[in-house]
């Protein structure tokens, strides 16, 4: 009985993530994008809880607790004030329409789920439906930095996929490194973010105006 | 202490305290001291007995063969490039506090890549990939113009998206030999993996491996997933386009290896050697076809990187004894020239203030010097006898014709289509009016003959003891 409730809820979390990776990909403004995004975070953060409770493996809360603070808290509120002070937060560029994309990332789920458990049948049944799951995100993460041109959206786009990656890190029972590794990736977001509100990077990169950002800036203060 | 902790140490050490060190003359040379200590220990560690495996470290035939080239490359490389930064302080193009930042983290890029090559553990291999990753997109951005920050930030997220996809296939790999070998760290040991290869679950192993060669192959710069290269390498300071090209894509590759060799080691599994065997002459022929559009100097040679990867995987996608023989030399040839030619560009462009095709003329009127030795590297990386890229390009064809006759033609057309391009664009470079100025050269051409001497050697007589060696390595990689 107690294994079958360990079960669902980790299920329930796991699914979770994949439902606000969709919620991500038709939010059509940056600033609810980041507030979806902060979402997912904290979706993470649960699931990876649950996950070191059922596994007992302590280090796994401290991975959580990173998601949770960093994630859901620093970043988009970091994010939240480039994109105020950049004026973007109005619309976000989408190359494709928001329904083919979904229809896209519903594909794309239908695909990692097969393969998933067809590929994985030896292993547990926790730990594959995880990994579907998990490549799910990692999949629709991809989907949407390739249909969205905003430097931000991308970012926030490649945090979502990275999400994806710690889900299946912590789903893998007893796997070492999974700290270091969701450290690792911490720094490497921090690099972007830091890139891009440093770099100033507007638009896509074709359309990076140094000099405009410097007059739009001025025009606001 | 051991070689291997002098070869991870003294890169630590030094990119601390060049984080420190004001005054970029003195940084520069011990940034050279530094990359050379790193070398002797690297040959300390081919001559000495080696150590046995550990939960993190390897040491064997194979990836002594990377270590010693990558930091005999970084030796080099940091001696071109004290001599680079002198000019690009002279034109302000860099300041004294951007090389303190340079300087640092050339040294953490060391770090990240000797430690990647001497890993024996999937987690530590590819943590070590992201830190040397992470540290070249940072140089990589380091002229803060639009085009440099447009280049670091598309190699940032290609290389971000590679390294993630990577990370997944290390964690299904992981999953897959978790009921083999147990929880926790065992896992995640390439020479337990690879002991116990043959009970591991071939499903799992071939997805992961699909993830892997998508991930790892995007540093690498294979086609279709190169977009990221030939910016980097175009916008970066020249020392990091040669050690880009000589040294990064490597580390890529033999991570790439380590995992066709678990695959290998498996019956059960797909055989990866056909994607690799795809992808590599897609990059060939994609890379031979794009050299013949390019207006910037380094942007054609970054394609010409492109253009030997693709023969290298094609080389070890074929595998056997021959091929893998082959495929490893070429790789040494490749890095020994491409970075040597990089070093004489890298001195050209700022003599001539452009990295434009169409501003580089008459070189041999106007220097001399420099001139032919950019011929000689460009002849050699176009496969021409008698230097060693000619000798490999060789072995991977003759040992392609005799198993797959087919392929075989399409690697000449590929290699042909990379000849015509090179040739053809050489001719403009050395002969003609010269354009631009005719300053003299302050160059370095130490290193720069040095790696063409090294590379004419092995095309006229590879001694005995080095084929020895890598036919030991070849042999490892199946």
């Amino acid at each position: 009985m107690m294994a079958h409730l360990n079960f669902d809820i980790a299920h329930l979390l796991a699914g979770g993530l994949v439902l606000v990776s969709f919620m991500m990909i038709y939010q059509d403004r940056l600033s609810s994008l980041l507030d979806v995004f902060a979402f997912h975070a904290v979706v993470l953060s649960a699931s990876v809880a649950w996950q070191a409770h059922i596994q007992d493996a302590p280090h796994l809360y401290i991975t959580a607790a990173i998601a949770l603070i960093f994630k859901a808290l620093i970043i988009p509120t970091a994010l939240g004030r480039i994109v105020q002070r950049l004026g973007i937060h109005r619309e976000v560029e989408t190359v494709v329409g928001t329904g083919l994309t979904m229809l896209a990332g519903m594909g794309l789920v239908a695909l990692s789920i097969l393969l998933m458990m067809r590929v994985t049948a030896g292993a547990d049944a926790l730990a594959r439906e995880d990994l579907a799951f998990a490549l799910s995100v990692v999949l629709l993460g991809l989907l949407m930095m390739v249909t969205r041109r905003n430097a931000v959206s991308q970012v926030v786009g490649f945090m979502s996929l990275e999400n994806g990656l710690i889900l299946a890190a912590a789903g893998a029972k007893g796997m070492p490194l999974v700290v270091e590794i969701s450290v690792a990736f911490s720094v490497l977001i921090a690099f972007i973010v830091i890139g891009v509100f440093l770099f100033r990077i507007r638009e896509r990169f074709d359309t990076v105006d140094m000099g405009a950002m410097d007059d739009f800036r001025g025009e606001q203060q | 202490m051991s070689a291997v902790d002098a070869i991870l140490l003294i890169p630590a050490i030094a990119a601390a305290i060049l984080a420190l060190l004001p005054g970029y003359r003195l940084s520069a040379r011990l940034n050279m001291g530094a990359s050379g200590l790193t070398f002797l220990a690297a040959v300390a560690l081919l001559l000495l007995p080696r150590p046995g495996p550990s939960d993190y470290f390897l040491v064997d035939d194979l990836n002594i063969v990377f270590i010693v080239l990558n930091t005999f490359v970084g030796f080099t490389a940091a001696t071109f490039s004290a001599s680079y930064i002198g000019h690009e302080i002279e034109t302000g193009r860099l300041t004294p506090v951007t090389l303190r930042f340079y300087h640092a983290m050339y040294q953490v890029m060391m770090f990240g890549m000797n430690m990647a090559l001497l890993s024996n553990n999937i987690g530590l291999m590819w943590v070590s990939v992201e830190l040397a990753t992470l540290s070249t997109v940072l140089m990589v951005g380091l002229y803060r113009t639009h085009e440099a920050l447009e280049a670091a930030w598309k190699y940032f997220i290609l290389g971000s998206v590679g390294i993630a996809l990577a990370l997944f296939g290390t964690i299904l790999v992981y999953m897959a030999a978790q009921p083999v070998l147990g929880e926790g760290t065992p896992s995640m040991v390439w020479t337990n993996l690879l002991a116990k290869a043959a009970q591991i679950d071939p499903g799992i192993l071939n997805l992961a491996f699909v993830f892997l060669m998508l991930g790892y192959g995007t540093k690498v710069g294979l086609a279709p997933l190169h977009a990221w290269l030939p910016d980097a390498h175009a916008e970066g300071p020249t020392p990091i386009s040669a050690v880009l090209s000589g040294l990064l894509l490597n580390v890529a590759l033999y991570a790439v290896l380590r995992f066709k060799m678990l695959m290998t080691a498996n019956p059960a599994t797909l055989s990866p050697g056909p994607l690799m065997v795809a992808m590599g002459l897609a990059s060939l022929l994609f890379a031979g076809l794009m050299l013949y559009r390019r207006r910037d100097i380094k942007r054609l040679f970054a394609y010409s990187s492109i253009e030997h990867m693709g023969i290298i995987v094609f080389a070890f996608g074929m595998g056997g004894p021959l091929a893998n023989f082959a495929g490893l030399l070429h790789m040494v040839m490749h890095s020994l020239t491409k970075s040597s030619i990089f070093f004489s560009v890298g001195h050209i462009a700022q003599i001539k203030g452009s990295q434009r095709i169409a501003a580089i003329r008459g070189l041999t009127q106007s220097h001399p010097k420099l001139g032919w030795s950019l011929a000689l590297g460009v002849l050699a990386i176009a496969g021409l006898p008698p230097f060693g890229v000619f000798l490999s390009e060789f072995l991977v064809v003759t040992s392609t014709f005799a198993r797959a006759p087919g392929l075989a033609l399409l690697l000449v057309l590929g290699l042909l289509l990379a000849f015509g391009a090179l040739i053809l664009r050489l001719t403009g470079f050395l002969f003609g009016e010269p354009e631009g100025s005719l300053a003299p050269a302050k160059a370095s051409f130490v290193p720069i003959w040095a790696h063409m001497g090294l590379v004419l050697l092995a095309g006229i007589h590879l001694p005995g003891a080095m084929v020895a060696w890598f036919e030991a390595a070849a042999k490892l990689l199946g």
